[in-house]
């Protein structure tokens, strides 16, 4: 792979306004909270693994981790799974970013929305759909027989295939979205500048653009791996016994042998396969690279190890683009009419962009035709058409609750989530002060750590404060993984905000007080809109954090989903994924038009 | 009482950036209805300075008197001041009348007023239509004139302006230079306008402020500041010179004789006092350089040969090699009939008026 070094011709980042170097009050909430209820229970639960069944200091765990080989296996599993996931989910998401990258800002826009569709959309759903599309009975198979390409039905889920394609389709927007924030960033005169110099289409692609997106292919492909083994839904849905991930393993140990000591353990072990892929990633790429800060380092700061792999890399390069070129060639000698194979590429692109966007946005409607059915199972084509799975829905107390503590916990994690995170976003956005960098780390390290430890530790610590198995517990739960979301979301629009209409309001007599009310907050109103709508749709899809700690009657629609999925995936199911389908669409599409129409009249950002 | 009264006295106006001094004990006085431009190089301290006077950062020592009132620690709401900024600031969530009557309103302008102010400011900046689209849907030279409306429409005691011409192209830049100088007669109000580009201070101001790493260069007139430079700054920075070190050898009849490498011995106005053998740039513009035709005679004469002869427009540049490697550039109104070769010796000459001597250590020997 080509080295993050040579992308350290584009601009470095303005300096930061020193302001005042106090402790801001505006980020106490988040820091408190994030502590008490991330940071404490977390290391709780991952220092009980040191310690014996009877509370007394012990290595009794990692011995079991050592001498047992199941768990050995299970981590080169998951290992396995992570790592192809990322594979396939960089290789896919590559051509599309790419796309999105180099498009017209309003056809940018709506294909957008469509690679976060399914980011959006529950992942039960999704998993749900993938089982209709293809199960024993789904639709693949059915064509595939129907048309005498097989005799039986493949088996395409429940082994290791099956877990691919959930995952490639789960994560695959993450990448798209992490690679394309680098590729805008790329000067599109680069590449023209090449040109003029004489590098053809190839060697213009491959030695130019290709590595100066390097740094979202290599920040994308960390957060996909790292996402990939904290994982354990689409694997339980869709894979087989050999697929279990190592999160499986703590479920397990909590949730059937209450075995905390041990479940740390496991935790730890996890932790440490962390630390290690960072270390890698840290000696190949640097770690800076992430989010493509600080593309400045010179080829000399690297480790060895780094510029090893820069030197391979452009190596590799060089030699892709010769091959490109000459293909190109050769090819425009075939179709001289084509001039110079631009529109032969293009239109490759566009083809190949056309089968990932489908693989995207195409399976999960395969849970609304299924819900209609009269039989009792999933089969394909449904038998049409009947009511029944819905009317059953509406009519069990049992849906209808969940589905409406699930709304209710949404909305007071989105509200409590912007009261504590907005100020704390500010702050960030605007001030330096003394910890800023310390408060970056706590506030965005529940986005890396597994929902796992987290739902692990507040179920431990909740157990003993006595309030497991409460509302409150999963919005305290909520609130701790939409804190990350809403910072970013809000630090965003806050930096976009131009502070000179602040101080223009100033000079026109307006008071603090005045500006905000009438300018600051009118402008940045749908930002915040849509920060909402976010925690919302995090909070109301969130299943790790709600199976630990809600329990009895108190249930959440995710959790219910997922406990029914693991029995059966019946119409009724379907039904529920279908109007869960249709309403977060409609949310997200209205809060995209509500974030568009913050652009007040046409042109402007 | 004097007739012109001040509008805005500063006085010792300090900022540093933790170690670096941004603004080094500033003093400025603008006259009522006086148009003032602070020029200077970027970083030189512009920005901080006219911020200092809105009240948008915190000096770090000195003060600032607006209307003769003690403006310092109020607030840039308090000030009564109008700001045009370099990206306009305009409210995007607004239309543009919404955004010019924000500031009528601020004030307290009864509702039942505005609308006649408003469009009275549209009429003066020739925008009676577009008062209710938003300001994302105009061109840049019709959003600057919508920020300059913004800011004179409630009748501020002075106006400040940060580049406001810095985003556009160079035909427009020269439209509104005039537009602006327009609105300021009309208005008879004060402004403190903010440039780098010399040709924009010349042609807008009254009296020009050229700053310099966050000090006063020199304040004067256009006229004073080209042809009567304070410092060594300020020759090289407004205009050409020409600029050759030399030394001072002594005095002759109220002038200075000077010893120049390769040119030879030069007249200059005297200076007093003045040190024998001191080291010392001889400055002059090159307007004020003649090609003699052989019978006039001037204070300082030098010979030399034609190295090059640019035409731009209507002034023709000619270059002279006088020796030693130095060259004087004299520049010309471009005539069809009068044409200098290249390779051409000839004579140029000056008066020893139009020069200047400056120490080398950058400040005038006078
Ligand atoms: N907010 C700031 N933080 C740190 N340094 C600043 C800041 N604003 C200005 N400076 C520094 O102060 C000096 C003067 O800047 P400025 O007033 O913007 O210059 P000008 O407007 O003449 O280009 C520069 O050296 C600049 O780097
Ligand atoms: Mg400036």
């Amino acid at each position: 792979m080509a080295s993050a070094d040579v992308a350290a011709a584009t601009t470095a980042p303005s300096p930061a306004r020193p302001g005042t170097h106090r402790l801001r009050w505006q980020t106490l909430p988040v820091a408190v909270f994030l502590l008490a209820l991330f940071v404490v229970p977390v290391v709780t639960l991952l220092s009980i693994s040191f310690f014996d069944n009877d509370g007394s200091p012990s290595l009794e765990h990692y011995k079991r981790l050592v001498d047992v080989p199941l768990y050995g296996k299970v981590l080169l599993a998951t290992i396995k799974v992570a790592f192809f996931t990322m594979l396939f989910c960089i290789v896919g998401a590559y051509p599309v970013a790419y796309l999105l990258a180099t498009s017209r800002k309003s056809t940018r826009n709506w294909l957008i929305i469509l690679v976060l569709m399914p980011f959006w959309t529950s992942v039960l759903v999704r998993t749900f759909a993938w089982i209709v599309l293809l199960g024993r009975k789904g639709a693949v198979n059915q064509v595939l027989t129907a048309f005498g390409i097989t005799d039986a039905p493949v088996q395409m889920i429940y082994n290791f295939t099956g877990v691919m394609i959930g995952m490639t389709h789960a994560l695959m927007p993450l990448a798209v979205m992490t690679m394309l924030a680098v590729m805008e960033g790329i000067d599109p005169n680069l590449t023209k500048a090449a040109a003029t110099m004489g590098a053809k289409g190839g060697t213009r692609f491959w030695r130019i653009y290709f590595p100066l997106t390097m740094p979202g292919v290599a920040s994308a492909a960390l957060l996909v791996f790292i996402a990939s083994l904290g994982y354990f839904i689409t694997p339980a849905l869709l894979g087989g016994p050999q697929d279990t991930m190592i999160v499986q393993l703590i479920i397990f140990q909590i949730r059937e042998v209450l075995n905390w000591q041990f479940a740390g353990a496991i935790g730890v072990l996890l932790v440490i396969t962390f630390m290690l892929i960072f270390m890698i990633y840290d000696r190949v790429f640097g770690l800076s690279v992430i989010g493509g800060a600080a593309r400045t380092a010179s080829p000399a700061e690297g480790s060895m190890i780094r510029n090893y792999a820069g030197r391979v890399g452009t190596a590799i390069t060089w030699g892709l683009a010769q091959i490109t070129d000459a293909a190109i060639t050769v090819f425009a000698r075939w179709v001289p009419a084509r001039r110079g194979g631009v529109g032969f590429s293009r239109g490759g692109l566009y083809l190949v962009c056309a089968l990932i966007f489908a693989f995207i946005a195409l399976p999960t409607l395969f849970v609304v035709p299924v819900s209609f059915t009269s039989e009792a199972f999933l089969t394909w084509p449904p038998k049409l058409f009947s009511l029944q799975w819905y009317q059953m829905v509406f009519e069990s107390p049992v849906w209808l609750g969940a589905a409406t503590r699930s709304f209710v916990v949404a909305l007071i994690t989105a509200s409590v989530g912007m009261l504590f995170a907005v100020p704390c976003a500010f702050a960030l956005a605007r001030d330096n002060f003394r910890g800023k960098s310390a408060l970056f780390g706590l506030v965005f390290a529940p986005l890396i750590v597994p929902n796992i430890f987290i739902a692990v530790g507040l179920f431990f610590l909740f157990s003993r404060i006595g309030i497991a198995g409460t509302t409150l517990a999963v919005v305290l739960g909520h609130t701790v993984i939409v804190i990350p979301y809403v910072v970013v979301t809000v630090l965003a629009v806050v930096k976009g905000y131009d502070r000179n209409l602040d101080h223009a309001a100033a000079t026109m007599g307006a008071s603090r007080m005045q500006t905000f009310h009438r300018v600051t907050f009118p402008v940045i109103r749908s930002g915040m809109v849509a920060s909402f709508m976010f925690a919302f749709i995090i909070s109301f899809d969130e299943l790790t954090i709600a199976l630990f700690v809600t329990g009895g009657r108190v249930t959440t629609l995710p959790k219910l989903m997922y406990e029914d999925a693991l029995l059966a995936v019946s119409p009724r199911l379907a039904a529920v994924a279908a109007l869960l389908l249709v309403s977060m669409s409609i949310v997200i599409l209205a809060s995209e038009l509500i974030r568009r129409k913050g652009g007040f009249g046409l042109g402007t950002k | 009482m004097t007739e012109c009264k001040n509008k805005l006295t500063i006085r010792g106006l300090t900022k540093r950036y933790g170690s670096a001094t941004a603004l080094d004990r500033v003093d400025l006085d603008l006259v009522d209805g006086e148009f003032l431009t602070m020029l200077g190089p970027s970083g030189s301290g512009k920005t901080t300075l006219l911020w200092a006077v809105a009240g948008l950062n915190d000096p770090d020592g000195g003060e600032i008197w607006i209307d003769g009132r003690d403006a310092t620690h109020v607030p840039a709401s308090g000030r009564d001041i109008g700001m045009v900024f370099q990206n306009y600031a305009l409210f995007p969530h607004m239309t543009v009348r919404e955004n010019i009557s924000f500031p009528l309103e601020m004030r307290k302008v009864p509702a039942a007023n505005r609308p006649q102010a408003i469009r009275r400011a549209l009429e003066m900046i020739k925008l009676e239509h577009v008062g209710d689209r938003y300001c994302s849907q105009l061109s840049g030279g019709q959003q600057q004139r919508i920020a300059l409306a913004r800011a004179f429409v409630a009748n501020p005691s002075i106006i400040l302006m940060d580049e406001p011409l810095g985003a556009l192209d160079k035909k427009l830049r020269d439209h509104l230079q005039l537009e602006i100088k327009r609105l300021h007669d009309e208005l008879a109000t004060t402004v403190l306008y903010v440039t780098h580009d010399q040709e924009e201070a010349m042609v807008m101001s009254d009296r020009i402020c050229l700053m310099n790493g966050g000090r006063i260069e020199q304040i004067g007139t256009p006229d004073e500041l080209y042809f009567r430079p304070a410092t060594l700054f300020a020759a090289d920075f407004l205009g050409e010179s020409n600029l050759i070190s030399g030394r001072i050898v002594g005095e002759d009849a109220d002038r200075l004789v000077l010893e120049l490498p390769g040119i030879g011995t030069l007249r200059a106005p005297s200076t007093t006092p003045y040190e024998q053998g001191a080291g010392i740039v001889h400055f002059t513009r090159p307007e004020s350089l003649s090609i003699l035709s052989g019978t006039e005679i001037k204070d300082n004469l030098v010979r030399g040969e034609v190295a090059d002869v640019v035409v731009s427009g209507a002034l023709t540049k000619v270059f002279v090699s006088v020796g030693d490697g130095a060259t004087l550039q004299v520049s010309q109104l471009t005539s069809v009939s009068q044409r200098v070769r290249k390779g051409e010796l000839l004579t140029i000459g000056w008066d020893a008026d139009v020069g200047r001597v400056f120490a080398d250590n950058r400040r005038e020997v006078a």
